[in-house]
């Protein structure tokens, strides 16, 4: 072996090469890409929450009388002390918390069985009409997730909250028991019908790509179907049980929708309902720690969901091109569970739309007979006794500022989050095993823990001043389509790998040798190789966002109101035919949105999700 | 063209692994330099440490007169400043562009007109005998069209240097036999330089002006085909190369110009070399004789294996096992007996402990 003979250099020879060997390192695009969605990140994500977990320990305007001598901004434990351990700690906090978990975790476990069990039906046996039953699977999540809280009210609620009667109390006659009008029951039940598609969707996909030769190699071992079932079967599909947990827990923790309209009617208060009003009157200090517990509590059972699983090591194992042998012949019990699919997806696909749509057309609650319809909640104008005096919605000049504020806010956040996707996804795929890489892959996971109402609390202690170039953002249109993109960013990155581990590293390195600079290798190799997984992200987003309550909740404006928020307004003022004539605009735009995903080319709500 | 390559103390290490270990080889103009080796022998990474695509941590490199890397002065241009082509192993034809358009991509961004770009076009898929094939898609082309399209595409814009990665491994038998023969022709017409990554010996062989074999980073022994072949500089490049592969015997040196394999010696020179050797011998420098023979050892046919042209043989002798080559096919019966003697002047001897050729 030859010994190098290497000249010593100067020292200012050897900065100099230094500092070109790191303009170099510079110069590669998804170093610079990294550190831009680093510094993008760290200003949508970290700052936000730090400012959060600051409010909580500084004193605030309306603590003053509380603490006497204090001065705004002054170092403070008062707000944790106060929600952890003073008397009213009980009702602030434990309480709420432990509504929270009981309907994350109900809401969890029920759509988890629906969901598993509508996947295997439709995957593994020889149930008829596939086709409808898919598509219906995932009506309810494209409706929003208070539809169904909405529709229970019409049907099940009672007088003993202070209202009118609901449908089944008006056609029996008896009152409906309060365990079933409102509370926990109805939360976690609607909560679990909005979100079973979650399961559905990964499991269905789950069981679509086993490899049929594990079964069948174990059926020559001579195991019985149940025993096939439950060793090689289940432990396979474990991990997309185990992504739907973690996305269905995280958002019920946030969810807000279904709390507020069934549980704070009777003071069943959740953390997210909780946070809510106390952020609603000003309180920040108390409320972030709220936040902050949510976020804690949200994360952990993620976390140990995770370490149980081992989600990533155990998904290696599924993946192999299957060819499906036989489908379980469901013999006796085909009619029998035909039936019972079609009335299940009858109860939370037809009956809710329907009684939302007939209640629009009650003059007064509680009186369904057919001498109470009018169209007055649709094209009336206004009279004082009606909804506050504002006319129909197809009329209402509100509804129609609000619907362009979902469609603006709606475009934006996707155009922006599909930008962020292809960026995220570029630097992210590139720079594969660099710190770099895994550190921008990890900070973009961040949101995906914070529940909905919390992100939207972080937002509101930031930007109410403006802090060098960024200029105070609250009370702003561009607030809300910054947080949504924020919240979206783990699924844009997800999408965004996804799309770019399907572009071999060697067709980018072809342009690179022909002497194609990285913008003209992007624009000319990887965009056009990538864009259609793009377009279907971007119809996704849009369509979440459009739909989306929790997180801007807390942060819109009466002039930056969107359908979404404007139904839960109304809904608030008793206004119920108003609220539920929002819903279903809502719907209807929403549904459209869908259609044109299921038009384009290769677009699905399956590819949205990134599965 | 005249752009010779200049490779000097070239290290890349991925994490705790020396992928390429302080190499340094010099690439004479015009010539065909494969570089070959087992998986995992550190050829790819050089050959992509020379186009720009993968960063080197040490060393330098210059093509023509371009330093193209260096760490010291922290120079690295892109691979698109470095004139030189790259074929891929899995061609990587653009799978959104018709062949046309693949072809022009680097001719656009050179600036080149549309006039001048058609008729490069036409003048490159000729040489890979695809003309026509303008308007066709990647998928809609077979491996070896494919594989074509991809050579085109380099040829187009004229590169001074071609590189190319393990590019007929992709290709079924008789495609990659024809394909040799058109890369020979290319090189032979285009006079560039080209370096060859490859693990087959026999595309080494049949292509290469010099072949550099290669080991965990560092390479064995730069020599034209026929000294690798004939003169392989250690055991591991005698072993890597041949087939059937060569016979290795252990032994001692027992004498001016004999050593002693156990159960019989074998006349070698031997220079000034004592103790432990081993001796390397091709199966064709082997001669069987039916009968007892001056000079000749007996062994035992043990297996015959024609194969047309010609017939291996393994014979045996106590533990010593050997495999000669014959022409044509043998008339040997397996288990019959069968005297052998070695060419001489074909025979290498090794360092057991080095192993290292001796020579004077």
């Amino acid at each position: 072996m030859a010994v190098a003979s290497k000249t010593v250099p100067s020292s200012g020879q050897n900065w100099n090469a230094r500092l070109r060997r790191f303009f170099h390192w510079l110069s590669s695009p998804h170093v610079v890409l990294s550190l831009i969605m680093l510094a993008v990140m760290v200003y949508m994500v970290i700052i936000p929450l730090y400012r959060m977990i600051i409010t909580t320990f500084s004193v605030q305007e309306m603590d003053l009388r509380a603490i006497p001598g204090a001065e705004i901004g002054d170092l403070t434990f008062y707000h944790w002390v106060r929600m952890l351990s003073s008397k009213i700690s009980e009702i602030m906090t434990y309480e709420p918390l432990l509504h929270s978990l009981t309907i994350s975790l109900g809401a969890t476990g029920l759509a988890l069985v629906i969901g598993g069990l509508m996947a295997w039906l439709v995957v593994r046996t020889d149930v008829p009409g596939k086709g409808i039953i898919n598509t219906l699977a995932t009506v309810p999540y494209i409706m929003p997730s208070w539809t169904i809280a909405q529709a229970w009210i019409v049907l099940f609620k009672n007088q003993t909250s202070g209202g009118t009667p609901g449908l089944l109390e008006f056609l029996t006659h008896s009152p409906t028991p309060d365990w079933l009008a409102y509370g926990p029951v109805p939360i976690i039940v609607s909560s679990a019908l909005h979100y079973y598609t979650f399961f559905f969707l990964f499991v269905s996909a789950a069981l679509l790509s086993i490899d049929s030769s594990l079964e069948e190699a174990g059926e020559l071992a001579g195991a019985g179907r149940w025993r096939i079932m439950r060793k090689i079967t289940f432990p396979l599909v474990i991990p997309a049980i185990a992504s739907g947990f973690i996305m269905t827990f995280s958002k019920t923790m946030g969810t807000f929708g279904g709390p507020n309209v069934l549980g704070v009617p009777v003071q069943y208060y959740t953390l997210s309902t909780m946070l809510r009003s106390n952020t609603g009157i000003g309180n920040y200090g108390d409320g972030f720690v709220l936040a902050i517990v949510l976020i804690l509590f949200a994360m952990t059972t993620i976390m140990i969901n995770q370490k149980l699983v081992g989600t990533r090591k155990s998904y290696e194992t599924i993946g192999g091109r299957g060819f499906m042998a036989q489908k379980q012949k469901l013999r006796n019990f085909k009619g029998l569970l035909t039936t019972l699919v079609v009335i299940f997806q009858f109860f939370i696909a037809v009956l809710p739309l329907s009684l939302l749509i007939y209640s629009t057309f009650m003059l007064r609650t509680g009186d369904y007979s057919f001498s109470n319809l009018t169209l007055e909640h649709w094209i009336g104008k206004g009279v004082m006794n009606i909804n506050s005096g504002e006319p129909g919605v197809l009329l209402n000049r509100k509804i129609y500022l609000a619907a362009w504020n979902s469609i603006r806010l709606s475009f934006f956040t996707a155009t922006f989050t599909a930008l962020l996707g292809v960026i995220l996804g570029y630097a992210i795929v590139k720079g594969r095993g660099t710190k770099l890489s895994k550190i921008v892959e990890q900070i973009a996971f961040i949101p995906y823990v914070i529940p909905g109402i919390a992100f939207g609390a972080v937002y509101i202690s930031m930007f109410t001043k403006s802090v060098g170039p960024i200029p105070a953002l609250y009370g702003t249109f561009a607030l809300l389509v910054v947080v949504s993109v924020a919240k979206h960013i783990p699924y844009s990155a997800r999408s965004g790998v996804s799309a770019m581990l399907q572009v071999g590293k060697e067709l980018e390195e072809a342009a690179a040798i022909a002497g194609a600079g990285p913008w003209r290798r992007f624009k000319r190799i990887i965009f056009p190789l990538t864009s259609t997984g793009f377009v279907s992200g971007f119809l996704m987003t849009f369509i979440t966002t459009m739909r989306e309550l929790s997180l801007i909740i807390l942060l819109v404006t009466p002039t930056t109101a969107v359908l979404a928020s404007q139904t839960m307004r109304y809904i608030e003022n008793g206004n119920e035919q108003q609220a539920n004539a929002v819903i279903i605009i809502l719907i209807v735009l929403v549904l459209s949105g869908n259609f044109l995903i299921s038009r384009f080319r290769g677009g699905s709500l399956k590819k949205g999700l990134g599965l | 063209m005249d752009t010779p390559i200049i490779i000097k103390n070239l290290t890349k290490k991925f994490g705790d692994v020396v992928a390429v270990n302080n190499v340094s080889v010099t690439i004479e103009p015009g010539s065909f330099l494969t570089l070959l080796g087992p998986s995992g022998c550190g050829k790819t990474t050089l050959l992509r440490c020379i186009s720009g695509l993968e960063d080197p941590d040490d060393g330098e490199i210059i093509i023509g007169d371009k330093l193209v890397y260096s760490r010291s002065k922290g120079i690295s241009l892109p691979s698109g400043q470095r004139d030189l082509g790259l074929v891929f192993q899995n061609y990587a034809l653009w799978p959104h562009m018709n062949v046309y358009k693949n072809i022009t991509f680097a001719l656009e961004i050179q600036k080149m007109s549309k006039a001048d770009m058609d008729i490069r076009v036409k003048e490159s898929l000729e040489e890979v005998q695809m003309a026509g094939y303008e308007d066709r898609y990647p998928r809609e082309m077979s491996g070896g069209q494919q594989q074509r399209i991809a050579l085109a595409r380099m040829l187009a814009y004229r590169p001074k240097v071609f590189l190319m990665d393990e590019p007929l491994s992709n290709l079924d038998a008789r495609l990659r036999m024809d394909m040799r023969t058109e890369l020979k022709r290319l090189h032979h017409i285009s006079d560039a330089t080209t370096v060859y990554v490859t693990h087959d010996q026999v595309e080494a062989m049949t292509m290469s002006t010099k072949i550099a074999v290669m080991k965990l980073g560092v390479i064995q022994q730069l020599d034209t085909p026929d000294m690798v072949y004939h003169y392989p500089a250690n055991l591991f490049v005698a072993d890597f190369i041949g087939n059937p592969k060569v016979n290795l015997m252990p032994g001692w040196v027992s004498g001016q110009n004999l050593v002693d394999i156990g159960k019989f010696n074998i006349p070698v020179k031997t220079y000034n070399k004592t103790g432990d050797v081993v001796v390397g011998l091709r199966p064709e420098d082997i001669i069987i004789h039916n009968e007892p023979t001056d000079g000749a050892v007996e062994f035992a046919a043990y297996s015959v294996l024609p194969s047309g042209a010609d017939t291996t043989i393994i014979a045996r002798k106590g533990d010593t096992e050997l495999t000669i080559k014959e022409m044509g096919v043998s008339k040997i019966q397996m288990d019959q007996p069968i005297w052998l003697s070695f060419k001489e002047d074909a025979i290498n001897l090794y360092d057991k402990e080095t192993e290292a050729l001796i020579t004077a």
